[in-house]
């Protein structure tokens, strides 16, 4: 059983708990269970642009300096937008040795970021190390029937240099679900944005973004939309809320966390699951595969 | 006087020549100062007296209590006793400990860039910047266990560059985790019930109505933590 060292992020202690809980049965079953960093800080929320703005890379790297404390080579997240800025201040910091040292010459009295760490997200440890059919094994609650639209956003795939997977073509979640047992679903909104932090100044544009995700994905024939990031989950229950009673196609449309079905194939108590996830489970899920 | 060893420092800029040894408090006094604000407890407690100093041929700046640090030859300096930041007002009760409550009312903490220099500007070495993570994620049981120690100094909000006013958050969240992690203390229940029951309001009204003299008598044979006196002493 090896361990990751994992970094949750300050949504997955908040309104995203369920993705952090559902993701910890999942790797504990898989026998690369997460451990959390003992002391952790914000990621920085958003990767900063500005080609000489350090300052605001070093909340990540604080982090690298705490993985790098526990032995641990890598640090491993759930939220996709911590995914995006941790994998980039990585890629950025760990390839140019004069802004690491700005970086640590600033941070005087901690020790040094030796600039050794990699960020990888619980999707690429499920597809590289776990495998599709390692994965496939451990459903002993296949997801038989059901027609899942895996939702991607932007964080995971964009820039290319750290995407988890082809930026607009991804398969890898669609992948990880038809491991166990669920039916995909193609649909060409899988890499549009969310609308983002518009949700909080312009949420009608949030909404319309996410409506069009939520619309293409229903007429696509799927149960349910997944999601790897709290905020695109947050974005869509919010449209799937303001479009229920109005717009037929995708009134019985859910949105869940990608580890939410993942659990519930992997065997999770019923218990466990919120009443969408169990909703899903008991209407739409098969005995047998098929279709 | 004439074999005192003396040292120089350096307060808001002048020269003063100090004895060795003594207080930043201390030679601050020698030195003429004369403390109306800026000063409370002397024992490093009331966190009243934070001040700023520089090391000769350094160019950190250090940040300590005057009540707690040693003069050192070359040291310049000057007091920060007061900090005038904005304090939420809350009905604790009318609180829920379950929602991010210390974001709400201090929201300020979303800005926090990690930089790590409350820490350093904190006297009493607590992970300052570790408690405002905490905040900002609703963990107060964290909170309140990291900023234990706080004195309310200030110092680190003065340091800020996001401006956060990380001791008022600190003291939010002992508040909100000892309401929403704690047991009402039995002895405190019996108290409060003992108050509204009036048991008290005899030897109250005796002391509002007492004169000066009486007063004053009663102040010097007060007895100082009755039970610990006996407790040591049987």
């Amino acid at each position: 059983m090896s361990e990751l060292t994992y970094f949750p992020g300050c949504s997955l202690k908040d309104n995203a708990k369920r993705f952090e809980d559902t993701a910890f049965f999942v790797m504990e079953r898989l026998e690369m269970p997460l451990r959390e960093l003992e002391t952790w800080n914000c990621c920085g929320t958003v990767y900063s642009l500005t080609a000489d703005d350090l300052m605001h890379h070093v909340a990540s790297v604080r982090n690298f300096v705490r993985t790098q404390e526990t032995g641990s080579e890598e640090l491993v997240t759930l939220c996709a937008m911590c995914y995006n800025t941790l994998s980039r201040v990585a890629g950025r910091i760990n390839a140019d040795e004069e802004e690491r040292t700005k970086i640590n010459a600033f941070m005087d009295r901690e020790p040094d970021y030796e600039g050794t760490i990699r960020v990888r997200h619980v999707l690429q440890v499920l597809r590289d190390s776990v495998g599709w059919e390692r994965l496939a094994e451990g459903a002993t609650r296949p997801l038989f029937g059901l027609k899942v639209a895996a939702y991607y956003g932007c964080t995971l795939v964009r820039p290319r240099e750290t995407g988890i997977d082809d930026m607009e073509r991804p398969t890898v979640m669609a992948d990880a679900l038809e491991a166990v047992g669920a039916e995909p679903v193609v649909f060409p909104f899988e890499a549009e944005c969310c609308g983002t932090y518009q949700i909080v100044d312009e949420p009608h544009l949030a909404l319309e973004q996410s409506e069009r995700i939520l619309q293409s994905a229903a007429l696509a024939g799927a149960d349910v939309v997944v999601t790897a990031c709290p905020l695109c989950q947050h974005n869509l229950e919010q449209a799937a809320e303001s479009l229920a009673a109005d717009v037929e196609e995708i009134r019985d449309i859910k949105v869940v966390y990608f580890t939410e079905l993942l659990a519930a194939a992997l065997g999770a108590d019923e218990g466990s699951m919120t009443p969408v996830v169990r909703e899903l489970i008991t209407s739409r899920v098969t005995a047998e595969g098929g279709a | 006087m004439a074999d005192e060893k003396l040292t120089q420092i350096y307060i808001m800029g002048k020269a003063y020549d100090v004895p060795v040894g003594v207080t930043i408090m201390d030679a601050m006094e020698y030195a003429g100062y004369r403390f109306i604000r800026g000063a409370g407890c002397r024992s490093g407690f009331c966190g009243a007296c934070g001040t700023v100093y520089r090391k000769a041929g350094e160019y950190r700046l250090e940040f300590v209590l005057a009540c707690q640090e040693m003069v050192e030859e070359g040291m310049h300096l000057t007091q920060l006793p007061f900090t005038p930041a904005p304090r939420s007002d809350y009905v604790l009760n009318e609180l829920d400990p379950r929602e991010n409550v210390l974001l709400q009312h201090y929201p300020e903490i979303a800005r926090c860039v990690s930089c790590n220099t409350c820490t350093k500007a904190c006297p009493q070495e607590i992970e300052v910047m570790d408690y405002i993570q905490a905040a900002l994620r609703g963990d107060v049981a964290k909170v309140a266990e990291l900023s234990f120690d706080c004195i309310a100094c200030g110092l680190c909000a003065m340091r800020c560059p996001a401006d956060i006013k990380h001791y008022h958050v600190g003291q939010m969240g002992r508040r909100l985790h000892s309401i929403a992690n704690s047991p009402m203390p039995d002895h405190l229940t019996e108290r409060i019930a003992q108050l509204e029951g009036g048991t008290f309001d005899n030897e109250m009204n005796a002391l509002a109505g007492a004169s000066l003299d009486d007063l004053k008598t009663k102040y010097a044979e007060r007895v100082i933590e009755k039970a610990v006196t006996e407790e040591v002493t049987t």
